[in-house]
């Protein structure tokens, strides 16, 4: 089911939690809703589920205007951060009762609502735990039987709110793989919540960003990654050093020294003596033991970190910030790093923004 | 993750097996045999003294001139009204105090609304105002000199000094009760369930009867028990009101007083050894259900080893 949100607005006293959202979600796709807490991305998913009215605007499922129907009549699967399964319910109670609180007519008969469940235990892998009590579960365990409660009603579209944000690291990982899988099994238009951006990245295959209320950007992880639109996706998709310059003759200048624009870079030349900021990865930061490349600048090194895939350098630039570089373990034993050294350090790639006055 | 200590300390020959440090942190921990033995005979002590002593006292006097005596004294026609009121006024006020303190309970977590502060406290007022008192307000009221007494009179309605007197007395007396038990449980238990009820298509009355009534069912119960014994159990508001004509309006807390003040300690004694064991009956019910409460499947379980195979 395709899902249309035009100029939601949601206020809580003087708190702005949405403002103006519209979006535009087509059947099948994995998209995550990602932002810091406060941003309203559980809100939003509360007025597409029908939780929680919205102060103005609209939601469509289909093309077909839903905004004033209730929860119960929009036909979503919500699975909750907390899970809230029915604690005096079995496991197989849980999932079953979707189907048992049908009105006579459309309730299937109790060999259907059996068979059905057993199935959807199956396709969660706990066919073992239908008469255990949700309690006896552990958390990714109970998270996974609300997963299948809330298919057993065959939602026309999954909302997950913070689905795996009570879990600890190593089941959230597994269980975020697992979902991946099912939705590629199912198909069902499936939105969750986050704000891991690390999650979003690896599990969605659209990303909205939200931030205080507004829409930063919608578009794929790698599109979002890579081609960040505002300062704000791009420092909070990953780790980056701020640098603050200005704009002069299509250059960009940190304090006097110059800056190579390179690749997708906004046009510049008509932002002439503008101030700007200069966002770098810490990966793409080359460390040399000489100014060798033009536009490099001064750092000194203040702690080193080895534990890792990569090695973690932190430094103090030449104008006083704080700057993060990361670089390989040949690297490290080539250039012989340690604290109190002096490098030069050179944007491999960059990317400016120029503050819109 | 190491075990948790043990709250009783082990018997002394596994605290010489023990590992040193565990054995150590046991013995630094509890509290020296002597002081336990001490603090635990001081309960006892005082209990006995001050409960069990009177109590069986009771059973005792009760039976004090022979069984035929005790029966005599609890068939007779003027008991068996007293016990038939007491029933009868139990049986309308806890099921309306149960209703209205679901509707509370309920009003006060669920809802915002001007006033609720006020609700809070006005559900205490019963608490804080002496039973007495509450008999005087439903004189003032319904009495024949008060506010409504005298278009009362008009239809031939009695209120004060019959009946329904005492029925509005109990339940203005026991009406925190239910309501007391049910908020905490209610805001405890919030409505993230209620929530995932709805989006899986129940009704509001489904969600009631499906959902929130199992979540609060013993809190509700332990409510009702307690509200139900002091029903039976209400003197002061009900002896204002019932204007003590035998054998029609006296319960039988208010007939155990009549026959105690005409020197008929038997039947006296007779009549408050039944009302006694009602009590004792109410918390054993009580007991059995604070046991059922925390008894509810709460260990947590690790399955085999399925989060692994979801990998």
């Amino acid at each position: 089911m395709s899902i249309e949100v035009r100029h939601i607005r949601k206020t809580f006293g003087n708190f702005v939690a949405l403002d103006d959202v519209s979006l535009d979600l087509p059947t099948g796709e994995l998209v995550a809703l990602l932002g810091p807490s406060g941003s309203g991305k559980t809100s939003l998913l509360r007025i597409i589920a029908g939780l929680e009215p919205p102060d103005a605007g609209e939601v469509h499922f289909d093309r077909e205007e839903a905004t004033n129907r209730s929860a119960r009549e929009r036909k979503v699967g919500f699975v909750f951060q907390h899970y809230a399964l029915f604690k005096h319910m079995t496991v197989f109670e849980n999932v079953a009762f979707g189907l048992r609180v049908r009105p006579r007519a459309t309730r299937p008969p109790p060999a259907a609502i059996t068979a059905k469940v057993n199935e959807l235990l199956k396709l969660v892998q706990l066919e073992w735990a239908g008469e255990r009590y949700p309690s006896q579960l552990s958390g990714g365990q109970r998270q996974r039987i609300a997963l299948a409660r809330a298919l057993a009603v065959e939602p026309r579209v999954l909302l997950l709110d913070e689905p795996f944000g009570a879990l600890d690291a190593k089941v959230r990982e597994e269980l975020r793989r697992w979902l991946r899988r099912l939705h590629d099994e199912l198909h069902i238009t499936s939105i969750f919540v986050t704000h891991d951006q690390e999650e979003a990245l690896e599990l969605a295959n659209r990303v909205v960003v939200l931030h205080n209320g507004k829409i930063e950007q919608i578009g794929t992880p790698d599109e979002l990654y890579h081609s960040p639109a505002t300062p704000f996706v791009y420092n909070f998709l990953g780790n980056v050093n701020l640098f603050h310059g200005r704009i002069e003759d299509g250059q960009v200048y940190i304090r006097g020294t110059s800056l190579p624009a390179n690749g997708g870079q906004p046009d510049l030349a008509h932002a002439n003596g503008k101030d700007a900021m200069v966002y770098v990865r810490p990966h793409l930061l080359d460390m040399n033991l000489r100014p060798i490349v033009k536009g490099a600048f001064a750092a000194t090194v203040r702690h080193i970190n080895a534990a890792g895939p990569k090695v973690k350098v932190e430094l103090t630039s030449q104008w006083g910030d704080p700057v993060q570089v990361e670089i390989d373990h040949d690297r490290l034993r080539e250039l012989q790093l340690e604290p109190g050294v002096e490098v030069y350090l050179s944007p491999r790639e960059n990317r400016v923004f120029v503050y819109q006055i | 993750m190491p075990p948790a200590e043990p709250i009783v300390p082990p018997p002394p020959d596994r605290v010489a097996r023990a590992a040193g440090t565990s054995a150590r942190l046991t013995r630094a921990t509890a509290d020296p045999p002597w002081a336990r033995a001490l603090i635990i005979a001081a309960a006892l002590i005082f209990l006995a003294l001050f409960l069990v002593i009177p109590l069986a006292a009771v059973f005792v006097a009760a039976f004090a001139q022979g069984v035929g005596v005790y029966l005599a004294a609890v068939t007779n026609p003027e008991a068996r009204s007293a016990i038939r009121l007491t029933l009868m006024t139990a049986a309308i006020a806890v099921p309306l105090n149960m209703v209205f303190g679901l509707a509370a309970a309920w009003a006060i977590t669920r809802f915002d609304f001007r006033g609720k502060n006020l609700l809070t406290t006005l559900i205490d007022l019963p608490f804080a105002v002496s039973p007495v008192i509450a008999g005087m307000l439903y004189v003032l009221l319904f009495g024949a000199q008060g506010l409504l007494g005298r278009s009362l009179a008009d239809r031939n309605i009695r209120i004060i000094f019959a009946v329904p007197g005492i029925v509005l007395a109990t339940i203005f007396v026991t009406l925190p009760f239910v309501a007391r038990e049910l908020i905490p449980v209610m805001e405890a238990s919030g409505t993230e369930e209620e929530q995932a009820a709805i989006t899986l298509g129940a009704t509001g009355w489904q969600t009631f009867w499906r959902v929130t009534l199992p979540k609060v069912k013993w809190g509700l119960l332990y409510g009702v028990i307690i509200c139900n014994a002091r029903a039976m159990g209400e003197f002061g508001a009900v002896s204002v009101v019932s204007g003590h004509i035998r054998g029609l309006t006296d319960t039988m807390p208010l007939y155990i007083e009549i026959l105690y003040n005409d020197y008929d300690f038997a039947a006296a004694f007779a009549v408050a050894s039944l009302l006694t064991s009602l009590a004792l009956v109410t918390l054993l019910a009580k007991r059995f259900l604070g046991r059922r409460i925390t008894d509810a499947p709460r260990v947590a379980a690790e399955g085999p080893g399925v989060d692994r195979r979801a990998a």
